[in-house]
C-alpha cells in the first residue's frame, strides 16, 4: 500500500493542472460569452469562408 | 452647417498602434447574425478584430490606429441591417463583471477541492467499516486538510466578508451561520485529525461552500446580464447633442462627451440631452417627459431647458449648465434624497429567516453540549457533538433557497420584458396591493400618434405622410410615422412657422397650420370633440383634411388595468397633467380613482397616506417629476423610455410598448415568493430530520454529506418551478 503515498499526490497534481487550466481560461475571457461559445461550436463558418479576402487572415478568432 | 459625427470619446487606445471600441448592437439573437456581423466587419481593411458577444449583445472591434473612422463601423452594421451604437462601460457594470469573475474563480477552486477531498473521503468511509489502518486514515485526513484549508480560505471569502460586515454593524445575515459552520467544521476536523480520530469533516465544509457558490454565481450572472441589457438599451438610445466647435461650426457628439459651459444647438423635433439655458432663439418645448404636462411651454433667451424636453418650432442655442440651482431639478433632487432616506430599510426574507434560524441552531448546539456534560461525557466529546449539530444544521440549503428562486424568476421576468434593478425587488413586488400609475409616458406611449386616421382615405393619409417627411415639426413627424411614409415628395418648400408645400401630379399639396391650409372650420370641429389633441391640416387641390395627433394609450392598457383589478389590486392615477386629459384616460381605462395636476410632493404625500394605512404601493412612472415618488413607494417600476433619474430610482424597468410586463412582474414575483417560502420550510425541515442523530452523537461525515447535498438538490429542483406562471389572458 506504500504506493498510495505516491499516487495520491500525483492525482492531486493532475487535478491542480486542471484547476490552473480553468483559471487561465477564465482570465483569458473564455467564460465571458457562454451563449456565443455554444453557437460557435456548431457553426461551420471556418470551413466555408464565403468572403475570402486578405482581412480574414487577421481575424482574431 | 454640415455636422460631422465624432465618436472619439468612446475609442480606447491600446498602445501598439491599435484602437478599440465596443458597440451595443440591436437584434443580434442567433449564430447566423454573429457570423454575418463578424464577416461583414472583418471585410473592412485594417480591422484586426471583430468579435460578437452574444450574451451581452455587443461587438468588440480593434483596428489600426488612425486608419479608420469608427462611424464607418456603425454605417457598415446599418448596411447589414443592425442598429449599433458605441458603448461606454459604466463603473457599476464593470464592478459586476469583476465580481462575477471572482465568484467563478472561487467556485472553480471550491469545486476542485471538493472533488479531490471526496476522492480521499470515500476510501475513509469504506475503510472505516472494513480494514483500513489508522495510519492510512491519518494520511488521508492530512491530505484532505492540505487541500481543504487553503481552498476554504480562498473560496469562502465572499461569505466571510459579508458575515464580518453584518456582525460589525450589529446585524445577522445568512452568511453568519454559514461562516461559523464552515470555520468550526474545519477547526474541529484539524483537532480530530491530530487526535487520530475516525471522523473528519473537511468534505462537508468544502462541499457546503461549493453548493453555496453555485447559488451566488447564478444570482450574480443573472443580475449582470440584466445590467448589460439595460446598458445596451441606454446606449442604443444614442443620445447625442449638436455641439458648437467654432462660431458657426457644429459637430454631433455623444451626450456623455458634453461638459458644462459647452454651447449646443437644439433643432426643431430634437429632444434635448442636456440641461441648460437658452442663449439665442425662440421656440415652444414639450416638457411632458419631465413634468407630465402635455401643453407646450414657450421659451426664449434666458429660459431653462431640461434634458428630455422636445423642441417644437424654432432652433435654440443653449449653454449647458453644470447643475440647476433653485430650479425644478434641484427641487426634485431634494425630494428624492428625502424619500430615499425615509424608505424604511426593507428586511429581506433571507435575512429574516436567518435572524430566526441562527439563534435557534446555536442554542440547540449549546444545549447539546450542556446536556452531554450533565450526562457525564468528557468536555472534548461534548464539544465535538455540539459542533456536529452545527455542521448538520448549517444552512446550506437555506443559503440556496432564495437565490435560486430569484435567479429563475428574474430570468422568466427578463423574457417577459422586465429588468430588475434591485435584488429584493421580487419580494416587495409580490406584496403589492395598490398600483399608482403616472399618465403621460406610462399609461400613454411617449410618442405622438394620429388618432383619426380611420376617417381619412388611405391614399390621402399616405400622401400627407410623404409630405410630412419634409418637416422637422414633431406633429408632422408623428404623421409621417403613423402613415409609415418613407419616400419624401420631391421639391417641397417649407414656410417657417406655417407648414410645407409641394406638388403631387398637377395639384398643389400643403401641410401645416389650419390657417395655412384654409381648414380652420374643420380643425375647430375636431378640437371641440378632442380638446387634448394637436391638429395638422392637409390640403390637396380643393380637398381639406385635418389630422388629430396626441399621445395614445398603450395598446393593452385597458386589459392590464382590468387584469390588475381582477387580482384584487387597487389602481389609481396620479398625474401632473391637466384634469380633462387625466379624466379622459381614467374613464377609458375604467380607473375610478384619479387626481390631476399633482406636484411631486403631492404624489409623495398620497403615497405616505396609503403607507400609513398599511397599503403596499407600487408606483409606475417615467417622468423626472415621478422620481421622488418612485423612491417613496414600496416598490417602483419605469418604462425604458423614462428619464434617467427615474430609471435609476425604479426597482424594475420594463421594455416595449405594452403595459403587460406590469402584470408579468406581479405574477412571477408572487409565485417566486411562494416558492421561496416553500424552500425555506423544505431546507429547515430536511436539516432537522438529521438533528436528533447529531444530538445523540451518531452523526458521521457520510450522513452530513448526504443531508447537505440532498436538501440542496431538493431546493434547486423546487426553484425550477418558478419558470412558469399560470398563463392568463390579460
Amino acid at each position: 500500500m506504500e504506493v498510495i503515498a505516491f499516487l495520491v499526490p500525483l492525482a492531486l497534481l493532475l487535478g491542480l493542472f486542471g484547476l490552473l487550466g480553468f483559471l487561465w481560461s477564465l482570465k483569458n475571457g473564455q467564460y465571458d460569452d457562454l451563449e456565443g461559445a455554444a453557437w460557435r461550436a456548431i457553426s461551420d463558418d471556418d470551413e466555408t469562408p464565403t468572403t475570402p479576402g486578405p482581412s480574414t487572415a487577421h481575424r482574431g478568432v | 452647417m454640415q455636422a460631422t459625427r465624432d465618436f472619439s470619446h468612446y475609442v480606447k487606445h491600446l498602445g501598439s498602434g491599435l484602437a478599440h471600441i465596443d458597440l451595443a448592437v440591436e437584434g443580434v439573437s442567433c449564430a447566423g447574425c454573429m457570423s454575418k456581423i463578424e464577416r461583414g466587419l472583418s471585410a473592412i481593411p485594417d480591422v484586426t478584430l471583430a468579435r460578437v458577444n452574444l450574451t451581452d449583445r455587443r461587438v468588440a472591434l480593434e483596428w489600426k490606429e488612425g486608419a479608420l473612422d469608427p462611424a464607418r463601423f456603425i454605417d457598415r452594421l446599418a448596411e447589414l441591417g443592425y442598429k449599433a451604437y458605441p458603448f461606454e462601460t459604466v463603473s457599476a457594470e464593470a464592478a459586476e463583471v469583476e465580481n462575477s469573475r471572482f465568484l467563478l474563480r472561487c467556485l472553480g477552486v471550491a469545486a476542485f477541492a471538493t472533488m479531490n477531498v471526496m476522492m480521499l473521503s470515500i476510501p475513509v468511509w469504506s475503510g472505516n467499516v472494513s480494514d483500513m489502518l489508522p495510519e492510512q486514515r491519518d494520511f488521508f485526513h492530512w491530505m484532505s486538510a492540505l487541500i481543504a484549508l487553503p481552498a476554504a480560505a480562498y473560496a469562502g471569502q465572499p461569505f466571510f466578508r459579508s458575515a464580518f460586515n453584518a456582525l460589525r454593524t450589529g446585524n445577522v445575515n445568512m452568511d453568519v451561520p454559514i461562516s461559523i459552520g464552515v470555520i468550526l467544521a474545519l477547526a474541529m476536523s484539524v483537532i480530530e485529525t491530530i487526535g487520530h480520530a475516525e471522523h473528519a469533516y473537511f468534505d462537508a465544509a468544502i462541499m457546503l461552500l461549493t453548493f453555496l457558490l453555485v447559488g451566488r454565481y447564478l444570482d450574480q450572472s443573472m443580475r449582470r446580464r440584466t445590467r448589460a441589457v439595460a446598458g445596451n438599451l441606454a446606449a442604443l438610445k444614442a443620445e447625442t447633442a449638436t455641439k458648437f466647435v467654432g462660431p458657426d461650426e457644429i459637430s454631433v457628439v455623444p451626450a456623455a462627451a458634453i461638459t458644462a459651459g459647452d454651447m449646443v444647438l437644439l433643432r426643431p423635433g430634437e429632444r434635448s440631452a442636456v440641461d441648460g439655458t437658452v442663449i439665442e432663439g425662440r421656440s415652444e418645448i414639450d416638457q411632458s417627459l419631465i413634468t407630465g404636462e402635455t401643453r407646450h411651454a414657450a421659451v426664449e433667451a434666458g429660459s431653462a431647458v431640461y434634458a428630455g424636453s422636445l423642441n417644437i418650432s424654432g432652433a435654440l442655442r443653449i449653454r449647458v449648465s453644470a447643475a440647476a440651482e433653485g430650479t425644478l431639478l434641484a427641487e426634485i433632487q431634494r425630494l428624492l434624497d428625502h424619500a430615499v432616506q425615509a424608505r424604511s430599510r426593507y428586511v429581506q426574507l433571507a435575512d429574516r429567516a436567518s435572524r430566526l434560524y441562527a439563534p435557534l441552531v446555536h442554542a440547540t448546539a449549546l444545549l447539546t453540549m450542556i446536556g452531554w456534560l450533565i450526562a457525564g461525557a468528557s468536555l472534548h466529546d461534548s464539544v465535538i457533538t455540539a459542533i456536529a449539530v452545527l455542521i448538520i444544521t448549517c444552512p446550506c440549503a437555506l443559503g440556496l433557497a432564495i437565490p435560486t428562486v430569484q435567479t429563475i424568476a428574474a430570468g422568466a421576468m427578463f423574457r417577459a420584458g422586465v429588468l430588475i434593478n434591485s435584488g429584493d425587488a421580487i419580494e416587495r413586488v409580490a406584496e403589492v396591493d395598490h398600483v399608482i400609475f403616472d399618465k403621460t409616458g406610462t399609461l400613454t406611449l411617449p410618442e405622438l400618434d394620429v388618432v383619426n386616421s380611420a376617417s381619412v382615405p388611405a391614399d390621402v393619409f399616405e400622401l400627407a405622410g410623404r409630405l410630412a417627411l419634409a418637416s422637422h415639426h414633431p406633429v408632422a413627424a408623428a404623421l409621417a410615422r403613423s402613415a409609415r411614409a418613407n419616400s419624401p415628395l420631391p421639391g417641397v418648400t417649407e414656410e417657417p412657422g406655417q407648414g410645407v408645400r409641394g406638388s403631387f401630379g398637377s395639384e398643389e399639396v400643403r401641410l401645416g397650420r389650419p390657417s395655412f391650409c384654409n381648414a380652420e372650420d374643420l380643425a375647430e370641429e375636431i378640437l371641440r370633440r378632442d380638446p387634448e389633441a394637436s391638429v395638422v391640416a392637409f390640403a390637396r387641390g380643393e380637398q381639406r383634411y385635418v389630422f388629430a395627433v396626441r399621445q395614445g394609450l398603450r395598446p393593452d392598457a385597458r386589459e392590464t388595468v382590468a387584469a390588475l383589478q381582477r387580482r384584487g389590486i387597487a389602481v389609481e392615477i396620479l398625474s401632473g397633467d391637466r384634469e380633462p386629459a387625466v379624466r379622459a384616460a381614467a374613464e377609458t381605462l375604467g380607473i375610478p380613482e384619479w387626481r390631476a395636476g399633482v406636484t411631486p410632493s403631492d404624489k409623495i404625500a398620497r403615497i405616505e397616506e396609503l403607507k400609513r394605512q398599511g397599503v403596499k404601493v407600487m408606483m409606475v412612472g417615467d417622468g423626472l417629476n415621478d422620481a421622488p415618488s418612485l423612491a417613496a413607494a414600496h416598490v417602483s417600476m419605469s418604462p425604458i423610455s423614462a428619464a434617467h433619474l427615474s430609471q435609476a430610482t425604479a426597482d424594475l424597468v420594463f421594455l416595449g410598448k405594452p403595459l403587460a410586463p406590469v402584470i408579468a412582474a406581479i405574477d412571477y414575483s408572487r409565485k417566486a415568493l411562494r416558492l421561496m417560502r416553500q424552500n425555506l420550510y423544505l431546507a429547515v425541515g430536511y436539516n432537522f430530520l438529521a438533528v436528533p442523530i447529531a444530538i445523540l452523537g451518531f452523526v458521521t461525515p457520510l450522513i452530513a454529506a448526504a443531508a447537505m447535498s440532498g436538501s440542496s438538490i431538493l431546493v434547486m429542483l423546487n426553484a425550477l418551478r418558478g419558470r412558469r406562471v399560470r398563463q392568463e389572458v390579460v
